[in-house]
């Protein structure tokens, strides 16, 4: 869950917050002075500083190797330049587009179904009069979103299995059992659900805080304009958490290209294949099963670069559009 | 904005939206809240189903299960398969790892998170901006999974507790949670802390960290809880079985079934590793967490709203 409103936005509307550190003049302080002032702050931040450049900033620098060919026993950097050949393999691999439609599709699904159903599920618990009935829901919701993605895994894993619930119901009704984590036609359908069972919950946080901060007095103005309940959603509430829906409509869009990577990972088998394969499971294989670095690095680029351009854009559009933005 | 995590919670509590009047109690809406009910009732039942399965499979016999007969209640009740877990030793093993990793890496996790939060709340200090920039951008911009792993072998790291507890170290939505709570403490504290002599260290230690027991409170929970339920880092950096965690020994079994090997022979291979041993492993690797939960609940929802909410 990352929905920041990051830096530059906040900075720029402080609106709502407690006044921050009395408004000094803003006249330019040089680095010397501000090191002799700050130099005890400045020498804590040295470890953390440390921690960016080696584990984040240095593998950003790492994808070299995806421009150069590796030789076993020779650096693990490559050891000569082959320029885009690795992106030319890619554009030239069937699997790679079938893996990068399998993306897609899964990406659009999650987004179809993953990110509406928390706005649905906030609003129905908005309308419950109980607090406990309320509280006991909510916890109970919550609770998948605290389990590993390996005991998920094993759990749906059970369900779907010949001799698991589903399966049983299926019977019941008079159908045939079907072993359905080795069934491509249901990878997705099995991915999406259990995507929705764990996240569903916990998504309605941020959309029950949005509700708790809108005016009660839209509501009465919009009674005494004779609005009924259902119109009172759709013309206060729904606009009133529109900030929130959006940013994280976009934060989604930003991990669109990253589906489930460890939950793929877990469910798939090369049964499945077809429909379960990822950009990223395909780029673990490709990689670190196959040990084709570069090829793999030059796959990972590009899904990163395209994941940078879905949140920019996102952004972007979402500024020029509705007027909010992460930043 | 308060940042008191039990304040938040009760915030939440706060019923939203319009109040009762006689106008609400139109048929239409009436049948809506029963409606409404029901729906969520159905929404408890789904989502804790696979739970009551799993532990209800744990005390049932293999023989029930491979014949689809346990759903809620355990059938051919008994302990048996809790007594065989609870007498591997490998189990035992990888049980220990995971709380050795997850002890290891939140303690260091909250040492640079905080450090680095609260350097980042000072809004007089130069080159700030910069700093935040370089934690955002890696948000949205990162390395790769190739990269990563040729760093951390290249760092030599491979098979030992470095690979897990190092590069996740900071967690750039806890870094902001942090930062805005600290930027909410009132700077006279701090101001007359220095004053009477401390230098940034002590104030720190002395008198902003004190104050913040709520925030890091949460925070050690966040990290906690990420530990203890990954399984990538270990699954990747780690060859070794001694050194795995719980949640790798647990994947290793689950996929013992599945694996391309056994797809031929659906139910009855002979790798299988019986249902109601899974049931128990996955039952014991949750218990903490499930146990836990309810007390620790609150303070996450709190935490999210912390990092998210800013208006």
């Amino acid at each position: 869950m990352t929905t920041q409103v990051s830096e530059p936005a906040a900075a720029a509307a402080p609106t709502g917050k407690p006044p921050k550190a009395p408004k000094t003049p803003r006249y330019k302080t040089t680095w010397r002075k501000a090191w002799k002032r700050d130099w005890q702050l400045y020498t804590l931040v040295i470890v953390p500083l440390l921690f960016f450049l080696v584990f984040r900033y240095a593998p950003m620098l790492g994808n070299v190797i995806a421009f150069r060919k590796f030789v076993p026993g020779g650096s693990i950097y490559g050891e000569t330049w082959v320029g885009l050949r690795y992106v030319k393999m890619f554009i030239n691999d069937p699997n790679f587009w079938e893996v990068f439609g399998n993306t897609m599709a899964l990406g659009a699904l999650s987004l179809f179904f993953v990110f509406p159903l928390p706005i649905v599920l906030a609003l129905l618990l908005n309308e419950v009069r109980s607090r406990y009935f309320k509280r006991f829901v909510q916890t109970v919701s919550y609770l998948p979103h605290f389990l590993s993605i390996v005991i998920v895994a094993g759990m749906v894993m059970q369900l779907v299995s010949v001799e698991g619930t589903v399966n049983q119901v299926v019977r019941a009704f008079g159908g045939e059992p079907t072993s359905f984590i080795q069934e491509p036609d249901w990878f997705r359908s099995i991915y999406v659900s259990s995507e929705i069972w764990q996240t569903v919950g916990w998504g309605t946080i941020l959309y029950l805080a949005a509700l708790t901060t809108i005016d009660s007095q839209l509501y009465e103005a919009a009674r005494i304009d004779g609005a009924s309940r259902w119109q009172q959603t759709w013309h206060v509430t729904l606009p009133g958490i529109r900030p929130t829906m959006i940013v994280l409509l976009i934060l989604n869009i930003g991990t669109f290209m990253a589906v489930g990577f460890e939950k793929v990972l877990l469910l798939y088998n090369p049964l499945t294949y077809p429909t379960a394969d990822v950009i990223s499971t395909y780029l673990y294989r490709v990689g670190l099963v196959s040990n084709n670095f570069s090829y793999a690095a030059a796959i990972g680029l590009f899904e990163s670069i395209i994941g940078l351009t879905l949140i920019l854009s996102a952004n972007a559009i979402s500024r020029r559009t509705v007027g909010t933005s992460l930043w | 904005m308060t940042t008191d995590p039990t304040a938040l919670a009760a915030r939440l509590d706060k019923p939203a939206g319009p109040r009762r009047t006689s106008l609400d109690d139109s048929r239409g809406y009436r049948i809506f809240r029963v409606v409404n009910v029901v729906v969520l009732l159905g929404v408890v039942a789904v989502t804790l189903y696979p739970f009551v399965n799993i532990v209800a499979q744990s005390f049932s016999s293999e023989v029930f299960i491979r014949t689809g007969q346990v759903n809620l209640v355990p059938r051919g009740f008994n302990l048996d398969t809790y007594k065989l877990v609870a007498s591997d030793p490998v189990f035992w093993n990888s049980y220990f790892n995971t709380v050795l990793y997850t002890v290891t890496a939140t303690a260091i996790s909250i040492v640079l998170t905080t450090i680095y939060a609260y350097v980042l709340s000072k809004h007089k200090l130069k080159g700030r901006g910069l700093l935040v920039g370089i934690a955002v951008f890696t948000m949205f911009f990162n390395g790769g999974l190739i990269p990563n792993y040729v760093l951390v072998n290249g760092l030599g790291m491979t098979n030992t507790i470095w690979a897990i507890v190092l590069p996740n170290a900071i967690s750039v939505f806890n870094l902001l949670v942090m930062k805005a709570f600290f930027e909410s403490l009132p700077t006279e504290l701090e101001e007359a802390a220095a004053i009477d002599g401390l230098n940034t260290y002590g104030i720190l230690l002395k008198i902003v960290l004190p104050l913040s027991k709520a925030v890091l409170a949460t925070m050690i929970l966040f990290y906690a809880v990420a530990n203890w339920n990954s399984w990538f880092q270990a699954f990747l950096y780690l060859d070794r079985a001694d050194l795995f965690p719980v949640t790798v020994y647990l994947r290793n079994m689950i996929a013992g079934a599945t694996s391309a090997t056994s797809v031929g022979a659906v139910e009855t291979n002979a790798v299988a590793i019986s249902a109601n041993i899974k049931a128990v492993t996955m039952v014991l690797t949750v218990l903490p967490i499930v146990v836990v939960y309810p007390f620790i609940q609150r303070y996450f929802v709190s935490g999210v709203m912390l990092g998210a909410v800013k208006q």
